[in-house]
């Protein structure tokens, strides 16, 4: 429930603060906080336009992709206050939900027919299949180092035997800032400020999406942030009470808000067809962090 | 029960030549569905009542035959039993455009007759040489139904490679039936297990890896595979489906009977259960994307769901070797329900694709798009039953998967370092086939039902008629309730698991229901997540209202031309993939690129070959071909010659022995110098 609440919270602010991070890097004063979000609400007061080639795919895509985000939300505990729902192996479910929403997504951008908007898809579908095993490996050392598998137990537990848990926070969180990026498609792999479709890859999916739909969708990216962040957060949570989880919260998503600006500030996007080799090295990190586990835990023989 | 199920067969193929080609086809569907209602309360029964067993005294080839009916028979007997029940009335509606080959549909509808009767003999009879006999009779029939349209050159040769592929199967499971017989001197199943029990592992190891290459080339495990992508494009859509369904599990099934068997070192046979299926699966699915031919990607999608499946076998295994009885649950219980879970998607999406075929007359992903809009019904089918295969909640799929990955992770506790490495590989297997699975989908249901249409014909709605709609119903409606409840399942699963291990003892009982639970929350996060996006969609929806709509085309960048023939094609949507797997299958490239100032028409066409099998059969066909080349000049049609031969042959058998007598004497005779 706390976790619920803390992550629509962020949401709201979220990308407000990247984008002012990024104006300043840039030597600019940027917009309010809330700016992004007052965009969204222009957009879901505004018509829309739909194509003829479209069918009942693309009206449900975007609902579907903002639900599946939101149940994925459910799941997330803060700290020792478990989320709505929780259930031993409920990160895979977690990582399920989101293919779902990924699922449709992609389909509603073959559904127009357009000559651009297949290339993202295709795009999306490659990515997030090269990203998927760094979480399940991820979670699984996690799984491994607390003795269980659902998201409250091992985030509670984390820190119950050594402080070496910290650590593999830290590692760990590199890993998610660079899931999260990938996921919604920023900037090392894409650019969402390009105006080339020939580069993009989530922007370019949603060239046909307008008025509420389109305002759906990006309001979905900031939840999906917002989501990353509450994950990265709980892995320094642990047992703290609320009044100081809270902070903490707050701090860790204000913190990877400036690190997303600031990435996409000072680095350039890759050729896509290095992509794949990029996101490989998160899968080998995560391999990392799972033989740190077993070193931790005295297992290799 | 069980006789009155095969009498039935029985008089229903004497009766068949009585009846006109129509009256054929409603005889055979009332004698399925009869057989189905036997099979069903035969098997549910044997649920309520507990296993049944008793003896046919049999000849003296055989000696006694048991038929022994326990948890594992009668759940394949139900899953076999479903599919070919949607099966055969879907199929009713499907070969109504052939009515015209009447002899043919007959010889077709004995065939299908008998591997029904056959593949529910195959799963209660427990005596090795009537085995054999039911093995070899539902090879042939099912050859017969795959190659129905035997006029098409490709279709033959493709039923021919299945057959010749079969019986290499029945050859080496001879040999492990024979290998038992010669050593205890019984056909009868329970004689395996007592004679494995008292011999060391690495006999129970050999004749266990004669048993799985028999049943694995059933099963299309690879590097036995090969027959499966031919054979599925072959067959009629509701025989690709059933034969996906349930005559490729009949592997399964003796896989998981034979485990029941043998006794010996489980852990090593986990280990390459684990490796194989692994393999497999990735394997699968990697080619599986590249296919342009929706059939044949279907196909090669069932080899990749075999793989999940033993992924689950394996993890049992394992399970089993280092007395870890949630493993066991786990591994066997995903691999059963999967087993029943892919044999409804798959049919589902085999029946939807005889409709594409039907309406479109080609199976060429390239040429399809936009079918949607014409054939709604079955495209939403296809649709829930690609989410399904991809293993997506709400649906089927997700519920096997997550009882693997659940076994899996738990199996992550283990003490010791090597099954740790080795689950760790099947996660990373299980997860990649997922997201593969889910490029392989998106490009299938994206590039075939969505966008427009990307070669030119007639644009009219398809007349989808209900009656062949409403099999498909029926299974889609199973997908969801399971996807959904997947709890209503578990009390069979364990009743199976039991068989495999001993009564579970207090921790594995609280671990047990602790997973239950978590499969009860599956369900009702499952219900949750639908009723919320139809929350969300209504609420979109009176928003929506409210506000100005219209439609236009889509945007194309200022070109407002037909831009069909622009869409992404399948080939495009995984071109980056394929970039990135092409060190690994072996992809034909004819492209012909546009040059000097008047170029021609351009063109690229990709052919995915199946590396496994060039090395496999092609290189080692070839290399044997061209080594009995060199025997060709005996056959020269010279009919002295050929008599020479037998002269030759006759001769030597007489004279062989005696030769053969005479050196042992001489060498007798020096001995006892």
């Amino acid at each position: 429930m706390v976790s619920f609440l803390l992550i629509i919270l962020a949401s709201l602010f979220f990308m407000g603060f990247v984008i002012r991070t990024k104006s300043i890097a840039s030597g600019r004063k940027g917009p309010g906080i809330l700016q992004p979000m007052k965009d969204i609400l222009r957009l879901w007061k505004k018509g829309s336009v739909y194509s003829n080639t479209t069918s009942f795919i693309f009206q449900i895509a975007p609902t579907a992709y903002f639900t599946s985000v939101l149940m994925a939300i459910l799941m997330i505990p803060h700290g020792s206050n478990p989320g709505f729902i929780s259930f031993d192996g409920d990160f895979v479910m977690f990582a399920y939900i989101l293919t779902f929403g990924k699922f449709f997504m992609i389909i509603s951008a073959l559904d127009t027919g357009s000559s651009f908007e297949g290339m993202g898809a295709s795009r999306e579908a490659l990515f997030s299949m090269l990203v998927e095993p760094a979480f399940f490996i991820l979670m699984g050392s996690f799984a491994l180092l607390t003795g269980h598998t659902s998201f409250h137990s091992i985030f509670s537990l984390l820190h119950y035997g050594s402080n070496i848990s910290y650590m593999l926070g830290v590692l760990a969180s590199i890993v998610f800032v660079l899931i999260a990026m990938i996921e919604n498609s920023r900037m090392p792999v894409d650019d969402p400020k390009t105006h080339l479709e020939l580069t993009m890859v989530h922007e370019v999916m949603i060239l046909d999406n307008s008025g509420f739909d389109l305002g759906l969708i990006m309001y979905t990216t900031h939840l999906k942030f917002a989501m990353y962040g509450a994950i990265i957060a709980n892995f320094f949570i642990g047992m703290l009470p609320l009044e100081i989880s809270i902070p903490i919260f707050i701090g860790i998503q204000l913190g990877f808000a400036i690190a997303v600006g600031l990435i996409e500030s000072f680095m350039a996007r890759f050729r896509m067809g290095n992509n794949p080799q990029f996101i490989f090295i998160l899968t080998s990190v995560s391999l990392l962090i799972f033989f740190g586990v077993l070193l931790v835990l005295g297992k290799f023989m | 029960m069980i006789e009155i199920f095969n009498l039935l067969a029985v008089v229903a193929i004497v009766s068949l030549f009585f009846f006109k080609t129509r009256g054929k086809g409603i005889l055979a569907l009332c004698v399925i569905s009869l057989q189905v209602i036997i099979g069903s309360v035969v098997a549910f029964s044997v649920f309520s009542n507990g296993v049944s067993e008793y003896f046919y005294p049999g000849s003296f080839i055989t000696g006694r035959i048991p038929i022994r009916i326990d948890y594992l028979s009668a759940w394949f007997m139900l899953i076999i039993s479903f599919t070919f029940l949607t099966g055969a009335w879907y199929g009713s509606q499907y070969m109504k455009q052939y009515i015209d080959q009447a002899d043919n549909i007959t010889l077709h509808i004995v065939a299908f007759l008998l591997v029904y009767t056959a593949l529910i003999d195959i799963c209660i009879v427990q005596n090795g040489m009537v085995m054999l006999v039911v093995w070899e009779i539902m090879a042939l029939s099912s050859f017969i139904v795959v190659i129905f349209e035997h006029y098409k050159k490709e279709t033959l040769k493709a039923g021919i490679n299945f057959l010749v592929q079969s019986h290499v199967s029945i050859l080496f499971l001879t040999i492990a039936f024979m290998w038992a017989k010669v050593k205890t001197g019984s056909f009868d199943f329970a004689a395996i297990a007592t004679y494995t029990s008292t011999q060391s592992a690495i006999t129970g190891m050999g004749l266990f890896l004669c048993f799985f290459i028999g049943f694995a080339i059933k099963a299309g495990f690879v590097p036995f595979h090969t027959w499966l992508p031919l054979a599925h494009p072959a067959a009629p859509a509701h025989i690709s489906g059933i034969m996906s369904g349930v005559i490729i599990k009949i592997g399964i099934y003796g896989i998981l009977r034979v485990l029941l068997l043998i006794s010996t070192d489980m852990k090593d046979i986990g280990y390459f259960i684990v490796v194989i299926s692994v393999i497999t699966g990735v394997y699968g699915v990697m080619l599986a994307i590249v296919q342009h031919n929706l059939k044949k990607l279907l196909a090669y999608h069932s080899i990749e769901n075999i793989g999940i499946i033993g992924i689950g076998i394996g993890v049992g295994c394992l399970g089993l070797g280092y007395g870890n009885q949630i493993l066991v649950f786990c591994g066997f219980g995903g691999a059963l329900l999967h087993t029943l879970n892919h044999s409804l998607f798959k049919s589902l999406l085999f029946y939807t694709t005889g409709n594409v075929y039907q309406a479109k007359h080609t199976m060429d992903i390239e040429a399809m798009g936009g079918l949607l809009k014409r054939m709604p019904r079955s495209g939403y089918l296809f649709l829930i039953g690609s989410l399904a295969i991809c293993g997506l909640p709400p649906f089927n799929g997700f519920v096997s998967e997550f009882f693997i990955y659940n076994g899996l992770f738990n199996g992550l506790y283990t003490k010791q370092f090597l099954p740790i490495l080795f689950i760790l590989f099947a996660i990373l297997g299980l997860v990649i086939i997922g997201g593969l699975a889910l490029v392989c989908f998106t490009k299938a249901f994206g590039i075939v039902f969505l966008g427009t249409p990307r070669v030119k014909g007639s644009q009219e709605v398809i007349n989808e008629s209900s009656l062949r709609i409403v099999p498909l119903y029926f299974v889609a409606l199973a997908i969801v309730l399971i996807g959904v409840f997947p709890v209503l399942l578990s009390p069979m699963l364990q009743k199976i698991i039991l068989l495999y291990q001993p009564a579970p003892n207090f921790q594995m009982t609280i671990q047990l229901n602790t997973l239950l639970e978590s499969l009860t929350s599956v369900g009702w996060y499952s219900l949750g997540f639908i009723a919320l996006t139809a929350f969300f969609y209504l609420i979109r929806h009176f928003v929506i209202a409210h506000r100005v709509i219209t439609a236009d085309s889509t945007w194309g960048c200022a070109y407002t031309g037909d831009a069909s023939k622009m869409q992404y094609s399948a080939s495009s949507f995984i071109r980056s993939y394929r970039k990135l797997a092409e060190p690994v299958l072996q992809i034909k490239r004819d492209k012909k690129e546009a040059i000097g100032l008047y170029p021609d028409r351009i063109s690229q066409v990709t052919h995915p070959h199946d590396k496994v099998e060039t090395w496999l059969i092609d290189k080692p066909l070839y290399l044997t071909k061209r080594l009995l080349n060199r025997f060709a000049f005996l056959q020269n049609g010279n009919v002295r010659a050929y008599i020479l031969y037998g002269f030759i042959f006759i001769s030597s058998a007489i004279v062989l022995p005696i030769v053969i007598d005479k050196i042992v004497l001489i060498i007798k005779f020096f001995n006892q110098l």
